[in-house]
């Protein structure tokens, strides 16, 4: 495959940014995304150019950590997948491919592709944990938790905080992070201790931070590559409310 | 109630955003029933009526100050909440986003921009001719009371007049197509059984609402 790259060059959070256009050739169409933008930096190297800085690591869609902006999508132009599982058989022969990386207040630019997340670690600081003695492992059925519940924890607890929600949404909210992380706990009965404290506590860091207000638009959903629902959301609000009010 | 419920987080505004414009929604049902007594070929008595019991019934009254501090605080809040989203981007992206997202989610603040210049223009119309802050295009009724129904009647006479307020209408529609469901999201009603259903009633009135206003100024045409 042949491709021309327009990809988003900046040296750091206070320089200003430009789109710097690359040409490849004989891409297999079976190499991942991220393995194409190796080929790109390996022929940089070897003309001794400066490599374009990308984030990566587990490259089996675990971690969360790649985060490109690929033809006006978060993790291109596939669903339920992050970049790293991305393959270059989703782009034609002859395709401009866009690179930019996520564009949110909270997320600065570190270099080139790679953006600045703690915003994100901030948020989970605040509350998204259980305060428990550490000891030996309690009875399995010591604690009662309905099938329903455990089901639903763990699909919010499937989300693996790489920002596509952010990065997708038009008002750069957080919502669908924040509430994964609170439905997570909130659904369990080990977590409903400190399930007030934990929603107003993130909810309030996530707005002290500048994410923005969510507009139900729902284009977090459609991007998360874990399939994180809306009804986390509507979770969340419902927590908050109860919070707030008892 | 915790003191802190007064700390307004986003939460807490876009619950106040929800449950005010619910409320709005519930008064275009009324203000509906009023205008199609219009529909009614008595001369505009039932219309008259109906207008003389809103503007002297003191219950009324007290919901007409909820009503209007409603609207305000539903704009305002829907400003600010908009700013903050602006700001949230101060980089914008290149390519604008591909996501698959409900077409008229994304435009709630035009909608919302164009249903408030709409409503700009009706009090002009007809609210503040109440009050003889605006003259009214017709002559008044015996013992002073202004003639609403005259005054619906030779608006909706006038084509353009019709035109531009069919077009608004279209708009209120296509800002309450997203808002009603949104609004039962926003308050954290979700529910695997009932939400397709909410979300099928809020299209429904959607369509519903804005058709019956549209109705009348057809009628008046033809």
């Amino acid at each position: 495959m042949k491709l021309t790259l327009k990809i988003w060059k900046q040296q750091d959070a206070h320089s200003k940014g430009k789109f710097v256009t690359y040409s490849l050739d004989s891409i297999s169409p079976n190499c991942s995304f991220l393995e194409m933008l190796d080929i790109l930096n390996e022929q940089l190297i070897r003309k001794n150019e400066e490599p374009v800085a990308f984030d990566h690591d587990c490259r089996e869609g675990i971690c969360g950590t790649c985060s490109l902006y690929i033809n006006g999508r978060p993790h291109g132009p596939d669903d339920a997948i992050t970049t790293c599982q991305l393959h270059m058989r989703k782009f034609k022969d002859g395709d401009t491919i866009i690179i930019e990386p996520w564009r949110a207040k909270p997320f600065p630019v570190v270099k080139d592709l790679i953006v600045d997340r703690a915003a994100f670690d901030k948020i989970i600081q605040e509350g998204g944990y259980i305060s428990v003695n550490t000891g030996g492992a309690a009875e399995a059925n010591q604690i009662l938790v309905s099938k329903v519940n455990a089901e639903l924890s763990m699909d919010a607890a499937a989300c693996i905080g790489c920002g596509a929600c952010v990065a997708a949404c038009k008002n750069a909210s957080a919502m669908l992070f924040v509430s994964a992380k609170v439905s997570h706990f909130a659904l369990l009965p080990q977590g409903k201790i400190e399930a007030k404290d934990r929603v107003k506590k993130m909810v309030a860091m996530m707005d002290q931070l500048g994410f923005g207000n969510c507009t139900n638009t729902y284009a977090c959903e459609a991007e998360c590559p874990k399939l994180i629902s809306r009804s986390n959301i509507a979770r969340m609000n419902r927590e908050f409310i109860c919070a707030k009010v008892s | 109630m915790n003191s802190s419920f007064l700390h307004f987080s986003s939460i807490t505004k876009k619950v106040w955003m929800a449950l005010l414009g619910l409320f709005l929604m519930v008064f275009l049902v009324v203000h509906l029933g009023i205008n199609l007594c219009l529909l009614r070929d008595d001369g505009g008595r039932w219309f008259r009526d109906a207008a003389h019991f809103m503007g002297t019934n003191y219950i009324i009254k007290v919901f007409e100050v909820i009503l209007f501090g409603g609207f305000i605080l539903h704009v305002l809040i829907g400003i600010i909440l908009q700013i903050k989203n602006w700001f949230s981007r101060p980089v914008r992206y290149k390519i604008s986003n591909k996501t698959t997202t409900p077409f008229l989610s994304k435009y709630m603040i035009y909608t919302g921009a164009i249903v408030l210049t709409f409503l700009i223009i009706h009090l002009f119309n007809f609210y503040f001719i109440k009050y003889g802050w605006v003259t009214s295009p017709v002559s008044p009724l015996e013992g002073g009371e202004p003639d609403f129904a005259a005054v619906a009647r030779s608006l909706f006479g006038q084509p353009v007049y019709s035109a531009i307020y069919i077009v608004l209408i279209i708009c209120l529609g296509f800002h309450l197509y997203h808002a009603f469901q949104s609004g039962f999201q926003t308050l954290g009603l979700d529910h695997k059984t009932y939400t397709p259903y909410i979300t099928g009633f809020g299209i429904f009135y959607s369509i519903v609402i804005p058709l019956g206003f549209i109705i009348i100024p057809i009628y008046f045409l033809i």
